[in-house]
C-alpha cells in the first residue's frame, strides 16, 4: 500500500516536529516526499519544524571536518528555501516548553502556540558531563554542536594542552580536533580500554598503540575526581588512583544521553535510565505522539548511529500516513577511520551470545588485528572486529546482514590472501534483499529496479535511489553491485577518456611515451578516431608536454590547447584576460614590483594580489597580452604558468634569514624548487609551499608538495589539497637534505604525471592509488617498481628542455599573429566595457553595458 | 538568407589557422572562422562570434570537436558546443548561434552577409 492513499480527507494533517536534527530533517524529508505524491489533489498535511538551534539540520556524522575547514553551510543538510519551497513552516531558536496532551498544542520559548495533529519528537541527545565538581568552568566544553566546535576552536588558540574526557568513537574524533589544531593531546578513559562498545580487549590493545604513536597520550581505567586550578596549565584533573594531569582545556565526550526532558515533564513514559517509549511504529505512551532518533529508547535500547534514527524516521511518517512499516531494531555495525586509523565493529564483536566462538588473527609488525565471532555451528558469521584494515568489513558484514553460510573455513575470511587467494563474496553472492546502503535502506533488490527503470550509471543510482549518500561507507560496495548488474546488462564499464580514444589517460600516457608519438594528428591516427574534442585534446597536448616538453605553441599543438593555454592567459568573464608573471618564492625586487605597476596603469588593468604570493594583472583584450609580455619580459620577468595544468608557485615564509623562529632557508628553498619544475605539465595544476620552521606559515601542509624545514633538514608532506575539497597532506619522510629531497619530489611528481586521470589533483589521486601513501612510499623510496631511475631521467629532460612561453611567443611574428581579435581589422572587441570600481576597473553589467551603449553610442572600448 | 546577400571577402586563406578558429569583423558583425584540416581535407565554417550562454564575443577561441559526426566548437568560458555546420547548440535545445555560408575563392575567404 502506498503511503497516500490512506489520507482521502481534504482537511489538513498538521504534524509537529520538534527538533531539526539529521533525523528530524529525514523524517521532514519523508513528508515532503509524501506531499509531492498527492500534490495533484491538494496538498494533505501541514508541516512545522520546531529546532531549539540558531539553524536548519546539518550533517553531524561529519563535524569534525569542521575543523579541517568545512564551514557551517557546507555541512548543512537543507536550506531554508528547500522547506519554504515544499510549503515546511520552520521556526529556529523555537524550544518547546509546554505540552498540553489534551488541546493537542505546544508552546514555544517564544510563547507561540501551535496546535497539532501528530507530534514528532526529535529532540536527539545531548552530551553526558560526567558530575565531577569543576567541570563547569570557561574551557570544559563538550562536542555536539556547530556551536560547539566553535568554543573548542575558540579555546584552542588560547591552549597549548588539552584532554579528551571518554575514549569512545566521539571522543577519539574529538581528539583528533584537537591534534589537528596544534594541541597536545590526551585522552582520559574511565574502562580499561578504548572503544569499549565496538572493539573487543585485544582490538583496544592495538588501537591504543596506533593512537599513542601518533602523538596522542591515552590513560586508561582513570575517574576523574575533581578539576582544579594548575600549576603548569590552566587546569589540573585529579583522579581517583592519586596520579593527576594537567591541561588547558578539557572535552566532555562521555557517551550521550536521550534529550527526554519534555517527555518527563509532562508525563509521557521514559525508560528507567531516561529515552523516551517506543513501540514497533515509533509511538509514545500519549495518543498521537511519535518519538525518533537518540531521544527514543525501543525495547529498553537507545540507538547513537544516524542509519537506526533514518529507519524509524521512516517507520513514523509511515504509520502517520497510515502505512505499514514497523521498526524492528537496526544493526550498529560501524566503520571508521579514526586519525587515519581504521577501525570496524560488526554485530557481537564481544561474542557474548551463548555459544559464541572466535577466530582471531593479529599482526603485530604490520598493525593489524582482525576476529570474526560465529556460532556453535560454525555456519553463521556473528560478529567481528577489525583494527588497522578494514578491507574485509564489506564482505563480512554481508555474511552477518544476509545469514550467508560461511565458507569451510571461516578463518579463511581475515587470514591474508595466501597463494590460493581469498574466497570472494562477490556482488553477485548477495540475496537481492542484501541491505547495501543501511542510511538509507538501499537493498541490492532496489538497486537492480532502479536499473530495471532507466538507470545507466553509479551516478544515476545515487541519485535516485540515495544510495552512499549518507555516510559513505558503502560505497565500494555499490560501484561493485552497480559494475556487475551493468556488465550482466552488456554494458561494459568503460574508463575510456572520451568518445574519440578507447583508453584511459594512463594508458595515453604509456602510448606517447612507448610508441614515440609527438602529436596529436598520429596520436589519433594509430589510437583514436573522430576530430577530438574538449576532452582528449588538452589532455593529449598536456601528455605531449610532459613526456617531450616541446613549445605548445607549435602549430603541431595549437589546436588541441584549452583557451587558456591557446592565448598563454586565463580569460575571464567578458573574454578578456588576466596576467600573471612568475614571482617564484613570492620574492620581488621594488624595481620589478614598480614595473609590474608601470603596465597596470598604462594598460589600465584591475591589479590583485593572488593566494599563491603574486600579483594578477586583469583586463587584458587579446590583442594587448603581447606587447604587455614584451615589456614584462625585457623587465626580466617570464611567464608564470598561471593559465596552465601544471606548477603554478611554490609559497614560502620569510625563513631563517629574517625570522627569530626560521630554522632552515625557506625563501632560498622555495626559488630553487619552483625554478626546478616551473613549466611541468601535469594532469591538473601542482602547488608547492615551504615552510622554515613548524609554525607553518607557508601553509604547506595544503598544498600538493608541501616542505616544512627541522633543524636538520626538511618534512616532505605530499598530496595537500585546500580548495573545494580540502586535504591534509601527508608526512611522507623527515629530516631530508636538499638533494634527497628534490629526488624525492621528482620521483612522485613524475609519478603522478604518468598516472594519474585527467584534471585530478594529487589529493584525490592519491586517495585513489591502491595501498595509498605506504605504496607510494615503497615505489618512491624502496623502488618497489624500479621505476625510480625512469621518472628522474623524465624529469630532468623536462626541467632542462623548459623555455619561457611567452619570450617563444612574442619572438615568433607567427605565434603573434594568433593573438589579433580580427584578422581584417584593427578594430577592438566593442563588447569590452570597463566601469570604476574602488579606483579600479571592473567589466561593466550587462544593464550598465545597455545604458552605456545607449548615451554613448560608441561602439569600441577605448574609453575609460 | 534574403536576397540582399553578397558575397564578401574576409581574408586570405593564409590568415586561417589549421584545426582552429580566428575571427572577422565584418558591418560590425563578429563571424568566427574555423578551418578544419584533416589528411589534406579541408572545410571551412563560419558561425557567428558571440557566445550567447557567456555573453562575450569568444568562440572562435574555442576547441574544434566532434560529436559523433557532428563538428562542432566548444565555448572557451563554459564550454558548450554549437553544431558548425547549424550553430545549434548541443547543450541546450532552445539556444542556436547564426551560421554564414563560407567559401574560397582564389585564395581569399568570402562569406555570405547581409549587406
Amino acid at each position: 500500500m502506498t503511503m497516500s492513499a490512506q489520507i482521502k480527507s481534504k482537511q489538513q494533517t498538521r504534524i509537529v516536529v520538534v527538533g531539526n536534527g539529521m533525523v528530524g530533517h529525514h523524517f521532514v524529508e519523508q513528508l515532503i516526499q509524501h506531499n509531492a505524491n498527492v500534490a495533484q489533489d491538494g496538498q494533505a498535511i501541514h508541516i512545522c519544524v520546531l529546532s531549539a538551534e540558531p539553524r536548519l539540520a546539518y550533517d553531524r556524522v561529519h563535524l569534525s571536518e569542521y575543523f579541517s575547514g568545512k564551514t557551517a553551510e557546507e555541512l548543512a543538510l537543507t536550506t531554508p528555501q528547500y522547506y519554504q519551497q515544499n510549503q515546511v513552516e520552520f521556526k529556529l531558536d523555537a524550544a518547546v516548553v509546554d505540552i498540553d496532551k489534551q488541546a493537542k498544542t505546544v508552546t514555544t520559548v517564544q510563547g507561540e502556540v501551535l496546535a497539532y495533529d501528530k507530534l514528532v519528537l526529535a529532540t536527539g541527545s545531548f552530551p553526558f558531563v560526567p558530575p565531577i565538581p569543576g567541570n563547569d568552568q570557561a574551557h570544559c566544553l563538550v562536542y555536539r554542536t556547530i556551536e560547539d566546535l566553535e568554543a573548542i576552536n575558540h579555546a584552542a588558540q588560547v591552549s597549548k594542552v588539552g584532554v579528551v574526557v571518554g575514549g569512545g568513537l566521539l571522543g577519539l574524533e574529538a581528539a583528533n580536533a584537537l591534534k589537528q589544531a596544534g594541541l597536545q593531546t590526551h585522552v582520559v578513559e574511565f574502562a580499561p580500554q578504548l572503544m569499549a562498545v565496538q572493539v573487543d580487549e585485544g582490538g583496544g590493545r592495538l588501537l591504543r598503540s596506533k593512537i599513542e604513536a601518533l602523538g596522542v597520550q591515552v590513560h586508561t581505567q582513570k575517574a576523574t575526581q575533581n578539576i582544579e586550578k594548575g600549576d603548569s596549565c590552566r587546569y589540573k584533573m585529579c583522579f581517583a588512583d592519586g596520579s593527576n594531569l594537567e591541561t588547558d582545556m578539557i572535552l566532555f565526550s562521555a557517551g550521550i544521553r536521550p534529550q527526554d526532558a519534555l517527555a518527563r515533564q509532562f508525563d509521557i513514559a521514559i525508560g528507567e535510565r531516561g529515552g523516551i517509549k517506543v513501540d514497533n511504529y515509533c509511538q509514545t505512551s500519549a495518543q498521537d505522539i511519535y518519538a525518533i532518533g537518540e531521544c527514543a529508547l525501543w525495547n529498553n535500547f537507545i540507538f547513537g548511529l544516524v542509519a537506526p534514527g533514518y529507519t524509524m524516521a521512516r517507520v513514523a511518517a509511515t504509520h502517520i500516513l497510515g502505512g505499514d512499516l514497523s521498526f524492528l531494531g537496526a544493526d550498529m555495525s560501524t566503520k571508521l577511520k579514526l586519525m587515519g586509523v581504521e577501525v570496524g565493529s560488526i554485530g557481537d564483536a564481544h561474542a557474548r551470545q551463548a555459544g559464541a566462538l572466535s577466530y582471531i588473527y593479529e599482526n603485530q609488525p604490520q598493525g593489524l588485528y582482525k576476529k570474526i565471532v560465529v556460532d556453535a555451528t560454525k555456519q553463521k558469521l556473528l560478529g567481528a572486529v577489525l583494527v588497522g584494515d578494514t578491507s574485509d568489513y564489506d564482505t563480512l558484514l554481508q555474511y552477518a546482514l544476509n545469514g550467508i553460510d560461511l565458507p569451510e573455513f571461516p578463518e579463511s575470511l581475515i587470514l591474508p590472501a595466501g597463494s590460493e587467494g581469498k574466497p570472494g563474496l562477490g556482488a553477485d553472492a548477495l540475496p537481492s534483499t542484501a541491505t547495501i546502503c543501511s542510511c538509507h535502506n538501499v537493498s541490492k533488490g532496489d538497486i537492480i529496479a532502479a536499473f530495471d527503470n532507466g538507470a545507466c550509471s553509479v551516478g544515476d543510482i545515487k541519485s535516485c535511489t540515495k544510495a552512499s549518500s549518507g555516510c559513505g561507507g558503502c560505497s565500494a560496495l555499490l560501484k561493485s553491485v552497480c559494475d556487475s548488474e551493468l556488465s550482466k546488462r552488456g554494458v561494459e564499464v568503460k574508463k575510456d577518456i572520451c568518445e574519440h580514444f578507447a583508453y584511459s589517460r594512463q594508458e595515453l600516457f604509456h602510448l606517447v611515451k612507448v610508441g614515440h608519438i609527438k602529436t596529436f594528428d598520429s596520436l589519433l591516427e594509430k589510437h583514436g578516431h573522430g576530430l577530438g574534442c574538449e576532452i582528449c585534446k588538452p589532455a593529449a597536448a598536456s601528455i605531449l608536454a610532459s613526456v617531450w616538453n616541446e613549445f605548445i605553441l607549435k602549430p603541431d599543438h595549437v589546436s588541441l590547447q584549452d583557451t587558456n593555454d591557446t592565448y598563454l592567459g586565463n580569460m575571464q568573464k567578458d573574454g578578456t584576460y588576466s596576467i600573471i608573471p612568475r614571482i617564484a618564492g613570492g620574492e620581488i625586487t621594488p624595481d620589478k614590483l614598480i614595473v609590474l605597476g608601470q603596465v597596470g596603469k598604462k594598460y589600465n588593468l584591475y591589479t590583485k594580489i593572488t593566494g599563491g604570493q603574486r600579483i594578477d594583472l586583469f583586463g587584458a583584450r587579446v590583442d594587448q597580452l603581447p606587447e604587455i609580455w614584451e615589456i614584462l619580459i625585457n623587465a626580466g620577468f617570464e611567464t608564470g604558468h598561471a593559465y596552465a595544468k601544471s606548477l603554478r608557485t611554490v609559497k614560502s615564509c620569510v625563513g631563517s634569514t629574517w625570522c627569530r623562529f626560521g630554522v632552515q632557508d625557506s625563501v632560498g628553498q622555495a626559488i630553487d624548487l619552483e625554478n626546478r619544475y616551473k613549466g611541468l605539465r601535469a594532469p591538473h595544476k601542482i602547488k608547492f609551499a615551504v615552510s622554515g620552521c613548524t609554525r607553518e606559515c607557508a601553509e604547506a601542509q595544503s598544498k600538493d608538495i608541501g616542505v616544512i624545514a627541522t633543524e636538520n633538514g626538511w618534512n616532505l608532506y605530499v598530496c595537500g589539497n585546500g580548495g573545494m575539497k580540502p586535504r591534509h597532506a601527508d608526512l611522507f619522510a623527515t629530516d631530508l637534505d636538499s638533494a634527497t629531497l628534490v629526488k624525492y619530489i621528482d620521483r612522485i611528481l613524475m609519478f603522478y604525471v604518468r598516472t594519474a586521470d585527467r584534471l585530478q589533483r594529487t589529493s584525490v589521486w592519491l586517495e585513489n592509488l591502491e595501498g595509498g601513501l605506504d605504496y607510494l612510499k615503497q615505489v618512491v623510496i624502496e623502488d618497489s617498481l624500479g621505476l625510480v631511475e625512469a621518472l628522474e631521467k623524465q624529469m630532468q629532460l623536462v626541467v632542462d628542455s623548459y623555455q619561457c612561453e611567452w619570450r617563444t611567443a612574442i619572438e615568433s611574428q607567427a605565434s603573434r599573429k594568433r593573438f589579433r581579435q580580427f584578422v581584417n581589422s584593427d578594430k577592438v572587441d566593442s563588447n569590452i566595457v570597463f566601469v570604476q570600481e574602488r579606483q579600479q576597473i571592473r567589466p561593466a553589467t550587462e544593464a550598465e553595458k545597455q545604458s552605456y551603449l545607449q548615451q554613448a553610442d560608441i561602439k569600441t572600448s577605448e574609453v575609460v | 538568407m534574403t536576397k540582399t546577400a553578397n558575397w564578401m571577402t574576409v581574408c586570405q586563406t593564409s590568415d586561417l589557422v589549421d584545426n582552429s578558429g580566428v575571427c572577422a569583423l565584418i558591418n560590425e558583425q563578429q563571424v568566427a572562422l574555423f578551418k578544419l584540416s584533416v589528411r589534406e581535407q579541408v572545410q571551412l565554417f563560419a558561425i557567428s562570434n558571440w557566445d550567447p550562454i557567456g555573453k562575450a564575443n569568444v568562440l572562435y577561441r574555442g576547441l574544434l570537436t566532434s560529436v559523433g559526426e557532428t563538428i562542432t566548437v566548444a565555448s572557451p568560458l563554459y564550454k558548450q558546443r554549437y553544431s558548425l555546420a547549424t550553430g545549434q547548440c548541443l547543450d541546450a535545445d532552445e539556444i542556436a548561434v547564426r551560421v554564414y555560408p563560407i567559401r574560397i575563392e582564389q585564395q581569399l575567404v568570402q562569406i555570405q552577409i547581409d549587406k
